[in-house]
């Protein structure tokens, strides 16, 4: 069996992408069984659409390579919904149509019940080289808690077959704080990601989203709300065992070895370019956000009547464009520079232990990652995020 | 006129004994409001004194009955305006009485009775609401006898709402209560009773006249104010103003001047001629406030408006005072004074009604006479300055004595609320099997907040209840503050008894605990006395707010969640390094008065 190119170049992390760097997104809005708490656009009922779907997601991509907008892909990245439901030649057959670069790199987000060696091994055959699993807990009842139906002992049989198949590029998704999650559980499950040697994790505080089935139970009481001290206590607990096990953070939620990163997710947050294919599927360049109709039957519609499958977009005006500059990278490990706007601020919140310095400019630390939300307000608040000029007669600060 | 043909009396009557719907049938049967003007509680035109059935402004009506002018003076039916009752009462020669025929004797007959004997009026006894069926009247007037002193059968027996027995009322007026007395001929003297701000004429004041009489464009001297002014418009209120050339002595009718505030022609003022000035009419009093509290905009650009809506007020009210004061906690505000717990309420609720604003009130509070160590006397209307425990000599505190009539099953509960509340029992009758008399001496700082509410309540709103200013005395009286991260908020600044300082500062404590939403670092909540803490509660640091995914698609929601949070930010009080929301402060407040 060949090998594909597992190895990919050293992570950048940095607030600026890369010259000539452009992901694709492409979201497969199709699940065999929906999360209680999930809100993403992704359909259970809607197998009589698939073929269309994918058909149509060919021709999308068609269109914009021959409208040039889609040159060389430095990423790509099936998302979803369950990318892995789909047979893997119909997800080639949408991936095919993606120019890319050598090295690019191309993720698909599985579910551990629906891939098996001979998916996978087509997968990385036909140039997939990262693969995403939806773990979220190793504990049975957390599962149960959370919708999900799979058997922890499947996330074994998953990662033994992307491992058969060269795949050693790839990430466990985790999720702690379901209602009767105790924090041995959540070890557990930490101690369970952790044996199977992964180079990369992602771990999400449940979120209560309103309109999913856990929101209107907790709504209705019936459930309790995720609980924020809880969850704070498993997020130190986690930093700390992946930490231990060689994964650095290197976003809040994100944790990797060196050169395991995300690079389509650190585009994202440094606000690089990426095209949205499919339902729903978000796209940004050059300033202008956008966002394709939410349902699978009208993106097909709009491709089927030669339409743009555009639902809205978004223009971001310098000083909104310089909001989001902050609010993104200070999530991640490369953190922020230090605006002269907000040097008081900056110098309140580093004496008080939540952003370290770092060169010219800081980061959060790990109390400061778990408060970023109310870190970042107070940041803007204070003008850290005026936009240029202001920002090119920084003042250093910090020893180096 | 004939002076031997008027009549000048008032109404008087607990709440809900019905005074209104008898002024209504008196009107109808006087041929004073065609019928198809007729409203039900004609003389009550606030929407406020609708509203609460009760009456703020005193009015009056001239009326025509057999061969006889009645002046009927309507009077405020509130302890909160006992002077303006007393000035009221001041213009009549007679009253009539009335108790509701089922319900009997309650606190305010007994306050109404005193005042009208106390003002030498020969009172006119009226058993109302005979046509309902628990009415006992006969059980009723028995009791009216042993308590008021009034013969059983001098007691008259109507309905004012079917109108039965209300001529014979008008009768006995005329054939009981004695004409009025004055000398025509003798320099001018008449009483103010009332006065209100018309935005056409100005102020429009109620008078009666004593001695020689009011002439329309004559030059008036008002003796109070100390101001000469000339009669505009004289006239008689019949109830539609008529103007007249001129009121002698026995009338009552309006006067209009030209005078742009009403504190130029307050109640009791003596208006006499200019250039040959009577004596002052006895009994004149400034209004005095007593209970105070800080008014200030929730949103903190209304400012202009409500000091704009306080002048306004007060061309209307001259009773309440305001002075502008600034809080660390609520920003710009003033401090006012009120008569009373009603008239504070009425003019919150008429500045928000009728000037649209949204305010919030600080806990009420009295006013304290501070005896300092260097033998200097203060009198102090905001906790905040009261001056430190250290240079206190005595503190002294306003007492009411209040008189509860209830039946006697609740005894045992009003008593021990009463003593619960520092209160002093210094009479307990029994003004008939069933029902009994209390009268304690109480500070009035433990009824301004929930005394009221709490005498309801306990007995399931049989008792009523009535107070008038007592003494000052000395109290041991303490400043409990309240810190948050350390530093004093001034809006929660309060003086209490030292036996319950603790319990106040316990429950302000837990209630902002609950308010103020938790900080990067621990907020340590804490009530102090003197430098000494006496509650203490911490709000917990936040551990985290939010840990969820960011991708593509989460950007924009995220930037505008934050944004949000930035412009929240700005809304927020900063109290040293707490911020805390005005919503906490409000709530804060609001939980007190409940």
């Amino acid at each position: 069996m060949t090998t594909p190119a597992t190895s990919t170049p050293p992570a950048r992390r940095s607030s600026t992408p890369e010259p000539g760097t452009l992901g694709v997104y492409v979201h497969i809005p199709f699940c065999a069984q929906r999360c209680d708490y999930c809100d993403f656009a992704t359909w259970t009922d809607r197998a009589w659409i698939i073929d269309d779907y994918v058909d149509a997601c060919v021709t999308d991509l068609r269109r914009r390579v021959a409208a040039d907008e889609l040159t060389s892909a430095s990423s790509v990245f099936f998302g979803g919904g369950t990318p892995s439901l789909l047979d893997a030649p119909s997800l080639l057959r949408i991936l095919d149509e993606v120019p890319r670069s050598v090295d690019a790199e191309v993720t698909v987000e599985c579910n551990p019940d629906t891939v098996d060696v001979a998916k996978l091994a087509t997968y990385a055959a036909g140039g997939v080289n990262r693969l995403s699993f939806g773990v979220q807990s190793m504990r049975p009842h957390v599962l149960a808690e959370l919708g999900r139906t799979h058997q922890p002992a499947n996330v074994t049989r998953a990662v033994d077959a992307a491992r058969a198949v060269g795949l050693e590029h790839f990430n466990l998704d985790l999720i702690y704080g379901a209602t009767g999650e105790t924090l041995d559980d959540w070890r557990v499950t930490l101690d369970g990601a952790l044996a199977l040697d992964p180079p990369h994790v992602s771990a999400y505080a449940l979120t209560c989203e309103p309109a999913t089935p856990l929101g209107r139970r907790v709504a209705a009481g019936t459930t309790p709300p995720p609980d924020d001290d809880d969850q704070a206590t498993k997020y130190e607990v986690a930093d700390a065992a992946l930490a231990g096990a060689g994964l650095d953070w290197y976003e809040i939620s994100n944790w990797s070895r060196a050169g395991h990163e995300c690079r389509h997710n650190l585009l994202t947050w440094a606000q690089g370019d990426y095209v949205g294919i499919g339902a729903a599927a978000h796209a940004h360049r050059h300033g202008v956000r956008s966002w394709n109709v939410r349902t699978p039957e009208r993106y097909v519609e709009r491709i089927h009547a030669g339409a743009a499958p555009e639902a809205g977009r978004e223009h971001l005006d310098p000083v909104t464009r310089a909001e989001e500059r902050l609010v993104l990278a200070l999530r991640t490990r490369g953190g922020v520079p230090v605006h002269p706007d907000a040097m008081t601020e900056t110098e309140t919140l580093t004496r008080a232990g939540f952003l370290t310095r770092r060169g010219d400019g800081v980061r959060l630390t790990r109390r400061g990652r778990l408060l970023a939300n109310d870190v970042t307000v107070r940041l803007l608040a204070a003008g850290a995020a005026q936009p240029a000029p202001t920002l090119s007669h920084r003042i250093p600060v910090g020893t180096r | 006129m004939d002076i031997s043909r008027s009549r000048c009396f008032s109404l008087l009557s607990h709440v809900d004994h019905g005074k209104s719907t008898l002024a209504d049938r008196i009107l109808e049967l006087c041929g004073a409001v065609d019928a198809r003007l007729m409203r039900e509680q004609y003389l009550d035109t606030m929407d406020l004194e609708r509203e609460r059935g009760i009456t703020i402004k005193a009015q009056n009506v001239r009326l025509h009955w057999r061969d006889y002018w009645l002046h009927l003076i309507d009077t405020p039916g509130h302890v909160d305006f006992g002077y303006e009752v007393s000035r009221s009462l001041a213009a009549c020669e007679g009253a009539v009485l009335l108790v509701d025929a089922s319900q009997g004797i309650e606190a305010q007959t007994l306050a109404n009775c005193y005042a009208a004997l106390e003002a030498d009026l020969t009172i006119v006894g009226v058993l109302n609401k005979i046509d309902l069926p628990q009415a006992e009247p006969d059980r009723r007037a028995e009791e009216i006898e042993r308590v008021l002193g009034i013969p059983a059968d001098e007691l008259l027996r109507i309905s004012a709402k079917t109108g039965e027995g209300v001529p014979e009322l008008l009768d006995a007026v005329v054939a009981r209560i004695p004409a009025p007395t004055g000398d025509p001929d003798a320099p001018l003297r008449a009483l103010i009773f009332d006065s209100f701000y018309d935005s056409y004429r100005g102020v429009v004041s109620s008078v009666r006249v004593f001695d020689g009489s009011l002439v329309s464009g004559a030059r008036l001297r008002y003796v109070q104010a100390g101001a000469v002014h000339d009669a505009e418009e004289i006239g008689v209120r019949s109830p539609i103003p008529t103007p007249v050339a001129s009121l002698g002595p026995g009338e009552v009718g309006y006067l209009i001047a030209g005078i742009k505030e009403v504190r130029q022609a307050r109640v009791g003022e003596t208006v006499t001629a200019a250039a040959n000035p009577g004596a002052e009419l006895p009994g004149y009093r400034d209004p005095k406030p007593m209970v105070f509290c800080g008014l200030y905009p929730i949103v903190g650009d209304e400012y202009a408006d409500l000091r704009d809506a306080l002048e306004k007020l007060q061309l209307n009210d001259s009773s309440f005072t305001y002075e502008p004061e600034t809080s660390g906690a609520l920003g710009f505000g003033f401090r006012c004074g009120f008569l009373g717990l009603l008239h504070m309420e009425i003019v919150r609720e008429r500045l928000e009604r009728e000037y649209d604003l949204s305010l919030v009130a600080t806990a009420p509070n009295v006013e304290y006479r501070v005896h300092l160590t260097d033998g200097k006397v203060e009198i102090i209307d905001n906790p905040s300055a009261m001056p430190p425990a250290t240079h206190l000599e005595q503190v002294e505190e306003p007492y009411v004595t209040v008189t509860i009539l209830t039946p006697t099953d609740y005894v045992g509960p009003l008593m021990d609320l009463s003593q619960a509340r520092r209160g002093e029992m210094t009479k307990l009758e029994y003004l008939s099997e069933e029902r009994v008399e209390l009268v304690y001496e109480l500070p009035l700082a433990e009824i301004v907040m929930d005394f009221f509410d709490l005498v309801k309540s306990r007995t399931r709103g049989y008792a009523s209840l009535d107070y008038e200013p007592a003494a000052y005395r000395p109290s041991d009286l303490v400043k409990v503050d309240v810190l948050l991260n350390g530093v004093p908020v001034d809006a929660f600044s309060t003086i209490v008894h030292r036996q319950r300082a603790q319990d106040y500062g316990r429950r302000m404590t837990e209630r902002l605990r609950q308010l103020i939403p938790r900080q990067l670092f621990d907020v340590p909540i804490q009530a102090a006395m003197g430098g000494r803490v006496i509650a203490r509660e911490t709000v917990k640091a936040k551990r985290k707010d939010v840990l969820a995914k960011c991708y593509g698609g989460d950007v924009s929601r995220k930037r505008k969640l934050l944004d949000r949070q930035k412009e929240g930010k700005r809304r927020m009080k900063q109290i040293g390094r707490v911020e805390v929301p005005q919503e906490a402060f409000v709530a804060a407040l609001r939980l007190d008065e409940s």
